[in-house]
C-alpha cells in the first residue's frame, strides 16, 4: 500500500503548474486535496510519473459573490470553507445542504471542490449538484482558457471534458430562479459512505402555483450523474401529491443504475422513486418558505 | 530505474522543527512513524477509511496517510505524542478516555483523540449529536463507541473548566 514512484514538483505559479501539464500530459496529475487520488495511488491504481501540486495556488482558493445570488468559487476551496461560508448557505442552500454527506470532516478539511469534480466519480454527490444547478466550469491551459457546462464536463466514470494539458480551475453556479426551492436526499450504508442512490432537486413556483421549473438529477446511478426527462413533466402544472409521486416513478424507470454488491439494480430504483418523491416535496416546501423571505427582503 | 525524487522539508511537529531529505513517495504518515521515530499515529486502512492515522496539518484534523511528506514544507503537524509532552501528566482528553473507559486495544485512539482535541477547540460544548457526527470519521472494532462518545463528552466539561492558557506564539 505504497505509491509507486513519482517526481513531485509543488507548483510556485499557476503558468508554471499548466506549462508542466503541456509537457506531460496524461503522465502528469494535479494534486489538490489528494482525498481521491492517493488512495489510488496507494492502491497504485493511479501511477502518475510527475505530480503536480497546486496547493500553493492560493488565489484558487476562493469564494466570490456575483451578481444576485450567483457565486464563483476556486478549484482548491477546500469542502470544509464551502460548507462554512455564509454567501453559499445564503444563496447556494443545496450546496451548503450536501457538504456534510460528503465523506467525512477529517476528508472534508483538505478535499477540494475542483478536485471531486475533476476526479468525476459518479457516485459523488457534487458532480450531481452541479450538474442540477447548471453549473459551469473553467478551464485553463498554457493555450487560453474555456467555460465548459456541466452537462458536458462529465463524460463517462472518472472521465471529464478536460483535455490533457487542461486544469480545472474555477466552478461559476448562476443564482438560483425566484420562488424557488432546493432539497439533496441520499441514501447510504454509513455516514460519509458514497450513495447507493442520491437525488438532488430544485423546484420553482409562480405565484399562481404553477411549477415554473423542476431539476432532478441523480448521483451512484449511471457512469455520470445524470438529470431525467422526468422533470420536464412537472413544469406547466401544480405540484399535487399526484403529480410528484408521478414524476417520481417515471424518473425511477428512467434511470438505468448499475447495481452492485449493496444494492442490486431493482432496489436502487426503488431508492430513486421514494427518494426523488421526498425530495420534490421538500423542495416545494422550502419553495414556498424561500418566497416568503424573498417577500420579507424585497419589503 | 528512476532516480529516487527526494526533496528537502522543514516542518514543525509537536512545537520541533525538524529538518529532512525525503522521498516523494513518503506518506506524511510513513515520515511520522519511521523518520520521527513517532509511533504513536497509527496506521490502519491506508485509503482514508479508517481514522487512525489522523493529526492536526496547521491545526485542522486530516488523515495523514493521505498527504504526502514532501507537502509538510513550511507546515505545522502535531502528533498524539504532542498532548502529554512530558510524557507523565495526561492530556485532559487523554484522561477522559481512561476514566470513561474510551479505550480497549488503543488502536483508533491517537486518531480520535486529534480529531477531538480540534473539534473540541472549535467547539467547547458540543451535544451528542455533534460529537457522533465527527467521531463518524472514525472506525472503532472494539468498544461500540458509547463509551468514546462518553470520553469526548467529559473531556469537553473538563477543558471548559480549565482556566485558559496563553497560546505557544502569546496570541
Amino acid at each position: 500500500m505504497k505509491p509507486a514512484p513519482f517526481k513531485y514538483v509543488a507548483a510556485r505559479s499557476a503558468t508554471e503548474a499548466l506549462g508542466l501539464k503541456a509537457m506531460h500530459g496524461d503522465e502528469a496529475a494535479f494534486l489538490a486535496g489528494g482525498q481521491s487520488l492517493i488512495p489510488a495511488m496507494n492502491f497504485r491504481l493511479a501511477r502518475p510519473a510527475v505530480l503536480i501540486d497546486i496547493n500553493p495556488l492560493i488565489a484558487l482558493d476562493s469564494i466570490r459573490a456575483q451578481g444576485g445570488g450567483a457565486v464563483r468559487i476556486g478549484a482548491l476551496t477546500r469542502h470544509r470553507t464551502v460548507e462554512r461560508d455564509p454567501i453559499i448557505a445564503r444563496h447556494q442552500p443545496l450546496l451548503h445542504e450536501v457538504l456534510p454527506h460528503v465523506a467525512h470532516l477529517q476528508i472534508r478539511n483538505r478535499g477540494t471542490l475542483g478536485g471531486n469534480l475533476a476526479h468525476a466519480d459518479p457516485a459523488s454527490e457534487l458532480p450531481a449538484v452541479m450538474l442540477v444547478l447548471d453549473a459551469r466550469l473553467r478551464a485553463q491551459s498554457i493555450n487560453g482558457e474555456r467555460w465548459i457546462e456541466a452537462s458536458a464536463f462529465f463524460k463517462a466514470a472518472l472521465t471529464t471534458a478536460l483535455r490533457a494539458d487542461e486544469m480545472l480551475v474555477e466552478v461559476e453556479i448562476p443564482e438560483l430562479p425566484p420562488r424557488c426551492g432546493t432539497c439533496f436526499v441520499e441514501v447510504a450504508r454509513r455516514r460519509g459512505d458514497f450513495a447507493l442512490m442520491g437525488v438532488a432537486a430544485v423546484i420553482g413556483v409562480s405565484e399562481a402555483g404553477i411549477c415554473t421549473q423542476a431539476r432532478l438529477a441523480y448521483c451512484g446511478a449511471g457512469d455520470t450523474p445524470v438529470r431525467v426527462e422526468a422533470e420536464r413533466s412537472l413544469v406547466g402544472g401544480t405540484l399535487s401529491t399526484a403529480a410528484i409521486r408521478n414524476a417520481a416513478a417515471s424518473a425511477a424507470c428512467e434511470l438505468d443504475p448499475p447495481g452492485n454488491v449493496h444494492a442490486g439494480k431493482d432496489y436502487q430504483r426503488h431508492l430513486a422513486a421514494v427518494l426523488t418523491r421526498r425530495a420534490l416535496l421538500t423542495a416545494f416546501e422550502r419553495c414556498r418558505e424561500r418566497t416568503i423571505e424573498e417577500e420579507h427582503d424585497g419589503g | 530505474m528512476m532516480a529516487a525524487d527526494v526533496h528537502t522539508i522543514a516542518v514543525k511537529v509537536n512545537g520541533t522543527r525538524h529538518t529532512r531529505q525525503v522521498e516523494s513517495r513518503l506518506l506524511l504518515s510513513d515520515f511520522i512513524r519511521h523518520e520521527l521515530q513517532l509511533a504513536g499515529t497509527h496506521v490502519g486502512c491506508e485509503h482514508g477509511v479508517c481514522g487512525a492515522c489522523t493529526v492536526l496539518f496547521d491545526g485542522l484534523a486530516v488523515r495523514s496517510c493521505l498527504m504526502f511528506a514532501a507537502q509538510c514544507d513550511g507546515h505545522d503537524i502535531e502528533t498524539v505524542e504532542g498532548l502529554a509532552p512530558d510524557g507523565e501528566r495526561l492530556h485532559p482528553l487523554q484522561q477522559a478516555f481512561h476514566e470513561a473507559h474510551g479505550l480497549q486495544c488503543g488502536y483508533c485512539t491517537p486518531g480520535i483523540l486529534m480529531t477531538a482535541k480540534a473539534f473540541l477547540e472549535a467547539t467547547p460544548a458540543p451535544s451528542e449529536a455533534e460529537i457522533r457526527e465527527v467521531l463518524s470519521g472514525h472506525l472503532c472494532r472494539c468498544t461500540g463507541y458509547q463509551h468514546i462518545v462518553d470520553a469526548v463528552a467529559l473531556a469537553a466539561q473538563r477543558l471548559r473548566s480549565l482556566p485558559q492558557e496563553p497560546t505557544e506564539n502569546g496570541a
